[in-house]
């Protein structure tokens, strides 16, 4: 494999870690706050059948995108509500919603199944950074979801880490009693990192509908919701990490292209089967090197109950 | 001020029990009219059409009755696990593995008499799908790793699995070039009874549902398992092997599932392709905790949800994309769970100074 080829593949691993990124990221959030959500893959077909649809129907990616954030908002919501209002089972939500966004955007694509995106994503080289050789064509040269799924990331630690939300979202994760008694709203943060983390899966399922694929089948998404799920473990619930993991993964999924295309004597179906079996070797590796739980949200999947205390 | 506030309640009302999934159901019917008469589609006609579909003729009955025997039996094989807070939502993969595994029985030994052949594709189905539970079970047990994302992780594996073998080498070259395995001599379907497609299958889900009920509430097994769901720290202390619980409840969990696999190929498909299940694995989590994880209970909701997946295939011939059911699906479980807060809490008014 030559230069060209290798810087090839790993801008393709960028493009392929993208989705992962942003339902990653979004993900990062809620169990942060100490929401687990287990809908990421619901969220995600769903934002990607809302974004498809209105950018079909309007002609513009952008609204697209907006839309996807709010089919991800929607179903996070009632995520949020059963999960902190009624203090539900946070698993069986997750995979309520699942099944759910998996359903609904099965029936509202029934129509738009196979058609192709008239205002689709174009790449931008960004001046001056990519013409940078070899770093310039891997990361600088992509469309613009691309650009603002790294600068959301970036963004993202900086809130986490550097500001008082950050530190509220946190400590409602770790420790929603004592957040509670220095007069944070456990609910409240709850409720915004929950949506805020559906908004981010839905970008995630847009740009599989809208510059990736780019066109709408039914379970476009084919279990890169769960693959982020498993991310957030893998990044240790760090934004920053949640890059690499996601173009790491990319790289898993680019990776297999190169093998199919390169006419290596393998199955397809062996081929195909590589990012999830990849996933959990990883999910496995991890947990064993995490031992203490360190990172964990102390309070991740637990329902606050003021009374309970 | 007046506000509404949750409070804790002693007991659970058994009104309320009957209640709150009846009334789930209901409610997601409600927002499946919504969608549909928001997209156009009659809502009253569809249902109407579902209705008609899965219960309208002793044929349709029939038809309910053979889709809900694999629900049973993949809700029976992860209530087990739920039993136990094992988060199984592998049963999928482990249905396709069974199922491949009492293929590769009848590709093997095909000339059997058929009880002996039945028997031992029973036993490989089982023993297939236990294995496909019991890898994640074994990371779970001796790493703690996250049995959700492994399990689900581990359906596509499958799935992927039995797809390269109707594709590949087992693609039957007589059938036209569909991905479809040879079809199975007749002494390796199931007895079914005469003139429809319900098979000796049912018997087993009834079976499987009363061993389960009596080891769950008459073994010290049972005992441990539910003491270790509510309680892993009590189970822990009352000297309970933790690990070795979850690796048995996985590999029940599993098998059950695998069994499911074996029944619906030598049951109903008669030959090992890619399109065995509609979703079983998945639909069996939602029947498990709407029958809060009781085995009666699970037999008779999965005739519920069997009737939905008929009525569903029925009326996609009038245009409704059969995505409606899993729409459903969702929509009962969030009912059910935003309603399970009544059997915890009553809903009271109080004056907040």
């Amino acid at each position: 494999m030559d230069l060209n080829s290798i810087v090839a593949l790993l801008a393709v691993a960028i493009v392929a870690g993208t989705p992962l990124l942003f339902a990653a990221m979004g993900e990062v959030i809620a169990e942060r706050s100490g929401i687990l959500n287990l809908g990421v893959e619901g969220m995600m077909l769903v934002g990607a059948v809302t974004g498809f649809m209105v950018t079909i129907n309007t002609g513009n990616h952008w609204l697209g995108i907006l839309a996807a954030a709010g089919g991800g908002a929607i179903l996070s919501a009632i995520h949020a509500f059963i999960c902190v209002t009624l203090k539900g089972n946070q698993v069986v939500s997750g995979l309520a919603l699942t099944i759910f966004g998996t359903g609904t955007s099965g029936f509202l694509g029934k129509n738009y199944v196979g058609l192709p995106v008239a205002d689709r994503f174009t790449s931008i080289d960004i001046p001056w950074l990519g013409d940078i050789p070899i770093l310039g064509p891997i990361l600088f040269q992509h469309d613009a979801m691309v650009y603002l799924s790294m600068i959301l990331a970036l963004a993202l630690w900086y809130i986490m880490y550097r500001t008082s939300w950050g530190l509220s979202i946190r400590s409602v994760g770790e420790n929603p009693a004592a957040a509670d008694a220095v007069g944070i709203s456990v609910s409240r943060v709850r409720y915004l990192a929950t949506i805020i983390g559906g908004m981010m899966a839905g970008l995630g399922g847009a740009y599989l509908s809208l510059a990736y694929a780019p066109t709408w089948q039914e379970s476009i998404t084919a279990g890169r919701g769960w693959i982020a799920v498993a991310l957030v473990i893998f990044a240790l619930w760090n934004p920053l990490r949640a890059i690499a993991g996601s173009y790491l993964f990319g790289g898993v999924e680019a990776l297999t292209f190169r093998i199919q295309t390169a006419g290596f004597q393998i199955s397809p179906f062996f081929l195909s089967m590589l990012p999830y079996l990849f996933t959990i070797l990883v999910l496995v590796a991890v947990t064993i090197r995490l031992r203490q739980e360190a990172g964990v949200p102390a309070a991740l999947g637990f329902p606050y109950d003021r009374e309970e205390r | 001020m007046n506000r509404l506030r949750l409070v804790r309640r002693n007991n659970e009302s058994w009104l309320v029990k009957v209640a709150v999934p009846i009334a789930s159901i209901l409610l997601a019917i409600l927002v499946g009219w919504i969608f549909l008469a928001v997209s156009g589609y009659e809502a009253a006609e569809t249902y109407r059409r579902m209705i008609q579909g899965a219960f309208g003729s002793p044929y349709a009955v029939s038809e309910t009755i053979v889709k809900a025997i694999p629900l049973a039996l993949t809700g029976l094989a992860v209530s087990i696990a739920f039993r136990m807070k094992l988060w199984n939502i592998g049963a999928e993969g482990q249905l396709y593995m069974g199922a491949f595994a009492a293929g590769g029985v009848v590709l093997l030994l095909g000339d059997w008499p058929s009880l002996p052949l039945l028997t031992l594709m029973l036993v490989a189905g089982f023993a297939a799908g236990a294995i496909w539970g019991l890898i994640p079970g074994a990371l779970r047990a001796i790493w703690n790793v996250n049995e959700t994302i492994t399990t689900l992780l581990l359906n596509y594996v499958a799935i992927f699995w039995v797809s390269y073998l109707v594709f590949g080498p087992w693609k039957d070259p007589n059938a036209m070039g569909f991905p479809l395995a040879p079809r199975f001599p007749e002494t390796a379907y199931l007895p079914a009874i005469p003139g429809s497609r319900v098979h000796v299958g049912i018997l087993i889900a009834v079976v499987v549902a009363i061993i389960l009920y009596m080891v769950l509430k008459y073994t010290r097994w049972g005992f441990e398992v539910r003491v270790a769901g509510e309680s892993p720290e009590a189970a822990r202390y009352a000297g309970m092997n933790v690990a070795r619980n979850i690796l048995l409840v996985m590999l029940v969990s599993g098998g059950i599932a695998g069994m499911t696999g074996m029944i619906e190929v030598s049951g109903i498909t008669h030959r090992l392709q890619q399109d065995i299940s509609a979703n079983y694995g998945y639909t069996g989590i939602i029947i498990a905790w709407l029958a809060r994880l009781n085995p009666f209970a699970i037999l008779l909701v999965a005739f519920l949800f069997g009737a939905l997946l008929v009525g569903g295939f029925g009326v996609q011939t009038f245009g409704i994309p059969y995505a409606i059911v899993l729409m459903l699906q969702g929509a009962v479980l969030f009912f059910l769970l935003a309603g399970e807060i009544m059997l915890k809490y009553r809903v009271t008014m109080s004056r907040e100074d």
